[in-house]
This record gives C-alpha cells, structure tokens and sequence, in this order.
C-alpha cells in the first residue's frame, strides 16, 4: 500500500512541474516585462528589484523557469496589480467558500442522478425513462451560466422562494440555486451513467434469483441490482470532482459568490494577470491533488484494483 | 457505412429531429448575411435606441436587448461563430491529436513515454480554467477562442487515438504489411488510420457540443469574439442586467445554444451506438 502511495506521488512530480512550465510560458508570453506582469506598477522598487533578481529577467529562458519554481516554491504568486494584496491569501481565503459550493453541488448531483438513473433504468422504455434521458442529455447541453439566470428568474425574481445572490451569512438559502446549477452538469452525467450500470446488473442471475424467491421489486432493485451497481457511479463521481472548478467560475460570477470562480473573473475583467495565472495554477493543482486522492483511495477501497496494480 | 447510417436514424425520431436541427444550423450559419438582410431584413448590429429592450412581436419577432437591436438577427448573426469555432477546434485538435497519439501508440518507448507525459500534462487542467488562461494572454477574438478551445482539447483526442494505435500495431494484417517492407507512415496512414476512423468520428462528434458550450461560456465572460460582433454567449451577458425586465433577451440566444448542443450530442450518442463496438449489445 505505501509502495503504491510513493509511486503515485512520484508520478504526478513530472505533471506538476508541466502544469508550472505551461503558466510560466503563459506568464511569459504575455509582455515584455514578465516582473512587471507579476508584481504590477504600484510594487515598491524593492519588491521589484528583490523579484526581479530572482527571476532573473535578462537570464535565459530556462533559468527565468527555475528562478519562477523558485518563488512559487516560497508560495509566491504575485500581487494583484490593483488591490496589491498576495495572490497566494485571497486564493487561501476564497477557496473555502468554492469547496463549500462545491460539496452542497455534488450532494445535489450524486444524489438527483443516481436516483434519476434508477427510475429510468427500472422503468426502462416508458414514459419516465424517456424523460429523464431527455433530462440528462438537456444537463450536459444547457450552458450553466444560462441555467443559472434561468433558476434565478424563476425561483428568486419571479416566484421570490430563494434569495438571488450572494452568500447571506451562511444562510443555506443562498446556497440552493447556485449549488443546483452547479451540480446541474454532473447530475446528467451521474444520471447516464447509473442508468447504463443499472441496466447491466438487472440482467444478471442473481436479479432473476431475486425475483424468482418472490421478493418484491423494490427490494431487487433497490438492494440487489443497485449494490452492485455502484462501483462505476462512485468512480465517476470521484474523477469529476476537479471540474467543478469549470462550474465555478460561471456559477459564482452569476449568483455573487465570493469563491476562487468569481476571483478568476475578476481577474480577467482587469487583466489582472497575477490573479488569472494564480487561479488558473491553483485549479491545475488543486485538479491534480484530487485525481491523486480519488485513485489513491479505491487503490484502499476495492480489492480487485488492488491486486491489479500490485501483479 | 454513411449511407446505412443515415438510413437508420429515419426510423429514430430524436435523431431525425437532431439531424434537421443541425442541416438548418449549417444552413443559417452559411447564409446569415442574406437571411439577416431579406428574410428578416433586420440589421443585427443596428441600435435603434426608439426601441429598447421591446418584447417578441410582430416588428421584431423575438423582441429587442439593451440596445435596441433585433435579437433573432443576432442570434442568426452569432450562429456563424459558434459553428465555426466549434467545427474549427475539433478539426485542429483531432488533427493533432491524431499525429501525437499515433506516433505515441504506435512507436512506444521513450517516444510514448515523453508524449504521454505530455498529454497527462494538458489532461490534469480544469479545461475551462486552462483556456481562460490562454485567452487572457492572447488578443481576444475568433483566432484566439479558436487556438484555447483546441490547446484545452487536443490532448483528450491524442489519449484516445493512442489507445486505438496501440491496439491495432499488433493485428495481423500491421505485422503482415511490416514483413512485406512498409514503412511506417505507410502502416499508420494507410493501416491503422483508416480502422481508427469510426471511433475518431464517435469522439468527434461527441465534443462538438461541448466546444460551442466552451465558445458561449469564454464569450460570456468577455474572452471569446469581441463586441460589436454578436456571439450568443456574449448576448447573454450583455444583458444580464435585464433579465427580470426583459427576459426574451437573455432566455432566447441561451434556449438556441441548448437546443443546438443537444442536437449535436444526441448524434453524437446515437454514432457512438451505432460505431463503438463497446456500445453494441
């Protein structure tokens, strides 16, 4: 097990140090004056001069990305080039507020889905099984930002049940619509999925055995054919956690939530590119740290990939 | 193979009705200017401020936004861009990630290690995020959204396409066309190619729909093809402000972007069941 832990961590060294390479030469790319980009015109002249010299801006390419590693390594990302604050604090203080937003839209999505799936794979070919494919093919089509004014015409400024936007303290209110649309994408995918795995399992031996015993078909289907089920559902759910960062910048930027998404936006509007490339970093990272826990832990959970990557 | 394909999906009502959303999508892209000009005989650029924000009627058949323009000569407008940068990334990044994943599955060693690197690299962004990133660098516009959306893309196609040349190097008529003295481009191109084909297509076609959500999400948030030029991503956030006033002008370009994505995806799935022998029951 801990063979395997070091192993993986070993492989994602190569990854990392691309994802850094590929902001660098963003950072790069952008001007002539890659200090400048990073620390922004109101920086005191020592700033410059000390960021400057480890950047190391007349040097060559290769060495400006080692003195670049160098500072992200001292958790140095640049200051915003309006505020002046570190990049690296507001990216540690929003970032509970995206993962708060991002658990309440997983919830949504796990659970809408899987019982989405079910419904349309026990009842294969009527009526509701159309619908909800049509619901989860409508999911992955209608773009999030446009769902998101929708549900907030709808549900804030036209029936007023849920506030429109903003965080309001914690109040889970505020916390509905903007979890919905951001859960709206993978609750589709979770959907399908959980349909598909369904399906497979409702043809199975043990299923006719069920039935055959008598028991009612809540119970195969609820018990027997969904246990079985899981495995590919729980895996998709685990390897789509990191792109609920995509969803995030749409969804915070239309509901006013004060997360790493709305940041980037920010960001972008002023051209504030300590604060894009921060974010984008950040995400790149945060991708990578959660890839490595979700493979990391079946390796723990299930016994059949385990012997697989030992043999 | 195409000809049974489109025989099929006469019987299919979903992808029939997809396949005519998609012929009259290509077709409007094709023709905006004249449709916008003497169909509708509505400038989509012309601001008449008499008329702001006026509901669907009989003057403007889908009413007007912020500005006082036709939204429907928009939306007509705005559908040249999101089917060009849609059709444009997935060529450029099957391209790409047709050469890359080939040389990767079939060379292997050091060649595939190194590429794959690569691959695993571009993978390991949160997609949006990555093109957010490059577009900021770049001078916005259709070249840009274009280049983000296939930097953000490519490397999925590569993955695929390697996976595809890996299991074909070894079948017997690739050994068979080595022992005879092919040389190697020919093996890929005229080989492997040609039976990685229908599932690039399946692929291909699956992703379009994402890349015209990709397109209307950078153009949403100001990155995409710049103002005046309407994109329907961009008319939607030029007139969030009005959406519980007026909100024919948000709700109409955002239901054409749904209904033209789900087109695209439900023939993207019925492809995949159709030319993916793992979806053949």
């Amino acid at each position: 097990m801990l063979r395997y832990i070091a192993k993986r961590l070993l492989l994602a060294v190569p990854t990392l140090f691309g994802i850094t390479l590929i902001t660098f030469l963003l950072m790069h790319s952008l001007s002539g004056d890659p200090v400048m980009n990073m620390v922004g015109e109101r920086a005191s002249p020592e700033t410059i001069a000390r960021i400057r010299a480890e950047l190391g801006a007349d040097r060559s390419l290769p060495l400006q990305y080692l003195g670049y590693l160098k500072l992200l390594g001292q958790g140095e990302l640049g200051r915003s080039l309006y505020t002046n604050r570190k990049v690296s604090d507001d990216l540690l203080q929003k970032f509970p507020n995206t993962l708060r937003l991002a658990a309440a839209a997983i919830l949504f999505a796990s659970l809408g889905g899987i019982v989405l799936g079910i419904i349309s794979a026990a009842l294969r070919g009527t009526f509701w099984d159309r619908l909800a494919s049509l619901i989860s093919i409508g999911g992955i089509s209608i773009p999030v930002f446009w769902l998101g004014l929708t549900l907030m015409l709808v549900f804030a400024l036209s029936l007023r049940w849920l506030p429109p936007s903003g965080m309001g303290n914690n109040d889970p209110a505020y916390l509905i619509l903007p979890a919905m649309t951001l859960g709206a994408f993978s609750l589709a995918y979770i959907a399908r999925v959980t349909r598909s795995s369904m399906i497979e399992s409702l043809s199975q031996p043990y299923v006719a055995a069920a039935r055959a015993k008598g028991l009612r078909e809540i119970a195969v289907v609820g018990k027997h054919a969904f246990r079985n089920s899981l495995i590919p559902v729980v895996t998709l759910i685990g390897l789509d956690l990191g792109s609920y960062l995509n969803g995030a910048v749409l969804t915070e930027t239309i509901f006013g939530w004060d997360g790493l998404g709305r940041y980037a936006l920010d960001g972008i509007l002023k051209r504030d590119y300590p604060v894009i490339m921060g974010v984008v970093l950040f995400g790149a990272m945060v991708f990578v740290v959660m890839n490595l826990l979700v493979d990391i832990s079946y390796h723990y959970l299930d016994p059949r990939i385990r012997v697989k990557a030992e043999s | 193979m195409i000809k049974t394909l489109v025989k099929d999906s006469t019987g299919n009502l979903p992808v029939l009705i997809a396949g005519i959303v998609v012929a009259l999508l290509a077709l409007t892209a094709l023709f905006s200017p004249l449709l916008t000009a003497y169909v509708i005989k509505q400038d989509p650029l012309a601001m008449d401020l008499d008329s702001l924000r006026v509901p669907p009627g009989k003057a403007h058949l889908l009413g007007t936004d912020s500005k006082g323009r036709d939204i429907l000569s928009r939306i007509i407008a705005g559908s040249r861009i999101s089917l060009a940068v849609g059709l444009a990334a997935t060529a450029l990044s099957l391209t790409i990630g047709v050469l890359l994943g080939l040389a990767a599955g079939y060379f292997g060693g050091a060649v595939d290690a190194v590429l794959s690197q690569i691959f695993d690299v571009f993978l390991a962004f949160p997609s949006l995020l990555l093109a957010i990133g490059i577009s900021a660098v770049l001078q916005p516009g259709l070249a840009s959204a274009m280049l983000a959306i296939t930097l953000v893309s490519w490397a999925g196609f590569a993955r695929l396409v390697r996976g595809i040349a890996l299991s074909l190097r070894e079948q017997t008529y690739v050994e068979a066309s080595r022992a005879l003295g092919a040389s190697s481009a020919r093996i890929l191109f005229r080989h492997i190619l040609p039976n990685a084909l229908p599932l690039l297509l399946v692929a291909a076609s699956l992703r379009v729909g994402g890349f015209i959500l990709l397109e209307a999400a950078l153009s949403f948030l100001g990155l995409g093809v710049q103002p005046p030029t309407p994109t329907w991503g961009s008319m939607i956030s030029l007139n969030r402000a009005y959406i519980s006033s007026a909100p024919w002008t948000v709700l109409f370009p955002g239901l054409t972007i749904s209904v033209s994505v789900i087109a695209f995806n439900i023939i993207g799935d019925y492809l995949r069941d159709k030319l993916d022998p793992r979806f053949q029951a």
